[in-house]
């Protein structure tokens, strides 16, 4: 199968604040991101907040251009591809469908103006496709003329899944698509997504912070931390047999619904990174609990194998 | 004799389109040293509760009770001065978002010495002296420097352990906390969470924490309560209440989450058809009989609560094992 997504050598800074005489400072939110996504794939996102996991989707969504390095989807680099073409590739569904959803316009028009603005179809023509694919999401033709604010939020999440697949693009990014959602809606919602990726032969880019959730619907994972991939690799892999500290420390923080284990200790330090001024070396090292010498000094290589790892215990030690 | 009884506790809010009945005949008692985890999704009622053990309910809202009784004493009809006197002294809250709680234009200091010198009438050195005694506790380093620190310099983990310690300062009886991990990330979810059992069990302090997730719940319920449109429907000890969930609602609850190890990646998720009932007006019979499976006539009644041995819950149906 051939690479749908290609993200090579990526990084995105941007300067926070001003400063009169010293330098402005700058956050550096994406830092040298390498990535492929294979047709029908879903690929996992995970990691904290601040780890650049939004602005990474911002970036394959056209929204941010990178300061360096190259995104192809389908072959073709990113920045030459015009945009409503690009709108026909890839859509987004965000994580609040309170506030991505025009409040003054009836759920029919908010999934229709896609459409609109490609020129495709005749207004009726518009309405009826949009009408269906609300009936595809599991929202019948009666809330076609109903406004945002009399839906629930697991219904508004539809209208949004909705509008991103009217254009019939190849690729989906879900920004936290169920973080604001309750449990049982939830469930609800990873259904649908994942009917519909079956049904409509869809690319997943899933961004998420919820381990759980993650390993449910991804077949491939990538762990950012503080702007970087520190790994990546087949969802069985992963979890099985997880290889960076941080990628160990995030699947022991999993809750999973069994009295009686307690709270498992992460082992992590209290050491929160100014991501302002980021750690030298690997800047997971504070926090790591097998950390070394070399960790303090070196930023680790990223190596490819069994997909990739980004840490000194696989290269050679940590020690200096 | 318990340190919280609670019997009949309802709350009503007042609105432009009738009564909200928030919170409906709510009975539960927590233990001294004890966890006590109240979990429901948004709207439920669940921070309503709290609110109205803390005397901190909006205007509009009104509170009644058969009986609240806490430490022996009996509130039911406390005053808002009485329930302020033991707000923050003999019992205590953490909140969700501590950014939010905590006011930007005081030092972290000011503010940990605040609650202390009210309380205890103590003097600026003496509270600053046992606040730094607690961010230690709390595992805060250089806590005598972070003193003269303001929120907004601190990572959201470190402002839920200065909120942790604050409610500590007094040294209460009971520790309410309102989802005091949901806006941290899912490490520090685990370090905030495992510094809360341990500060229960070490300081031998009663907790009412309050959640939407039963992974949480899981890991540091003694005793848990289920929610659902402002009514306990079930409620027992954590391992009974996880071994054999009798209601529907909370069986629903439980098939929808992915369990890591249990639940095949991509199998379908259990999922609750329909939504939560509006709480305005008259409600009668079982609140979750449009959404439930097994629903019949006898639930537009109300239902009695069963119990078998220290597991109880609010429906008709004949107990059954959760669908694996």
């Amino acid at each position: 199968m051939s690479a749908l997504i290609e993200v090579c050598g990526v990084s995105r800074q941007f300067v926070v604040g001003r400063r009169l005489f010293a330098a402005k400072p700058v956050i550096r939110a994406v830092i040298d991101v390498d990535l492929t996504v294979r047709s029908g794939e879903v690929l996992g996102i995970v990691g904290e907040s601040g780890s650049g996991k939004s602005t990474l989707g911002k970036m394959l969504l056209g929204l941010i251009a990178p300061d360096r390095g190259t995104i192809r989807i389908g072959g073709e680099d990113l920045i030459a591809i015009e945009r409503r073409r690009l709108a026909r590739l890839i859509q987004p569904v965000f994580q609040d469908p309170y506030s991505s959803l025009n409040p003054r316009k009836r759920v029919v028009a908010i999934v229709a103006l896609p459409l609109a603005v490609l020129g495709i179809g005749s207004a009726k023509e518009r309405r009826a496709r949009a009408t269906a694919m609300l009936e595809r999401v599991g929202l019948p033709a009666r809330y076609a003329e109903v406004y945002p604010s009399e839906l629930s939020g697991g219904q508004r999440q539809r209208v949004a899944i909705a509008r991103a697949l009217i254009v019939g693009p190849k690729i989906v990014l879900l920004d936290e698509p169920t973080s604001a959602l309750d449990v049982s809606v939830q469930s609800q919602i990873l259904n649908l997504l994942l009917d519909l990726r079956d049904d409509l032969g869809l690319t997943y880019v899933f961004i998420s912070h919820n381990l759980a959730v993650v390993e449910h619907v991804a077949t491939r994972v990538a762990v950012m931390y503080l702007g970087r991939i520190v790994e990546a690799a087949d969802r069985e892999a992963i979890f099985a047999n997880p290889r960076h500290p941080y990628t160990r420390a995030l699947l022991d923080s999993v809750l999973t619904p069994e009295p009686g284990l307690g709270v498992p200790d992460t082992g992590l330090g209290l050491a929160f990174p100014n991501p302002l001024d980021p750690p030298p070396g690997c800047t997971f090292h504070p926090r790591c609990p097998e950390s070394g010498p070399r960790c303090r000094i070196e930023v680790p290589r990223v190596l490819q194998e069994a997909g990739q790892v980004a840490c000194h215990l696989y290269d050679g030690g940590t020690a200096a | 004799m318990p340190l919280l009884e609670v019997d009949g506790l309802t709350v009503d809010i007042a609105t432009p389109r009738g009564v909200l009945h928030a919170v409906r005949d709510v009975s539960f008692r927590i233990e001294r040293g004890e966890t006590l985890c109240l979990v429901g999704e948004s709207g439920c009622g669940k921070s309503m509760t709290a609110f109205a053990l803390m005397g901190l309910l909006p205007q509009t809202a009104s509170r009644s009770a058969r009986r609240f009784r806490f430490e022996g004493e009996d509130l039911t009809r406390a005053s808002p001065a009485r329930l302020g006197a033991l707000r923050g002294d003999r019992m205590a809250i953490v909140f969700q978002e501590p950014m939010t709680a905590l006011n930007p234009a005081y030092t972290i200091g000011d503010q940990l010495a605040e609650v202390h010198r009210r309380h205890k009438g103590s003097t600026r050195h003496q509270a600053r002296e046992r606040a730094v005694e607690l961010m230690e506790k709390v595992g805060i380093t250089a806590a005598g420097k972070r003193l003269g620190q303001f929120p907004h310099q601190l990572s959201g983990g470190l402002r839920q352990r200065i909120m942790i310690s604050m409610a500590l300062m007094c040294g209460p009886a009971l520790l309410i906390a309102d989802e005091p991990t949901t806006a941290l990330d899912v490490t520090t979810q685990a370090q905030i969470l495992r510094l809360l059992v341990e500060l229960q069990r070490d300081l031998g302090i009663a907790m009412l924490l309050i959640t939407h997730d039963l992974g949480v719940v899981a890991r540091t319920a003694h005793r848990v309560a289920v929610m659902y449109a402002g009514e306990i429907v079930e409620s027992g000890t954590a391992a009974a209440v996880f071994a054999l969930p009798r209601h529907p609602y909370t069986r629903g609850l439980m098939a929808s989450i992915p369990v890591p190890g249990k639940t095949p990646p991509g199998a379908r998720l259990g999922a609750i058809p329909g939504i939560v009932p509006s709480l305005i007006g008259d409600i009668r019979g079982c609140a979750f009989r449009e959404r439930c499976a097994h629903a019949t006539a006898v639930c537009t009644a109300p239902v009695a609560v069963r119990a078998e041995h220290d597991h109880d819950w609010r429906c008709v149906l004949e107990a059954r094992p959760v669908a694996a």
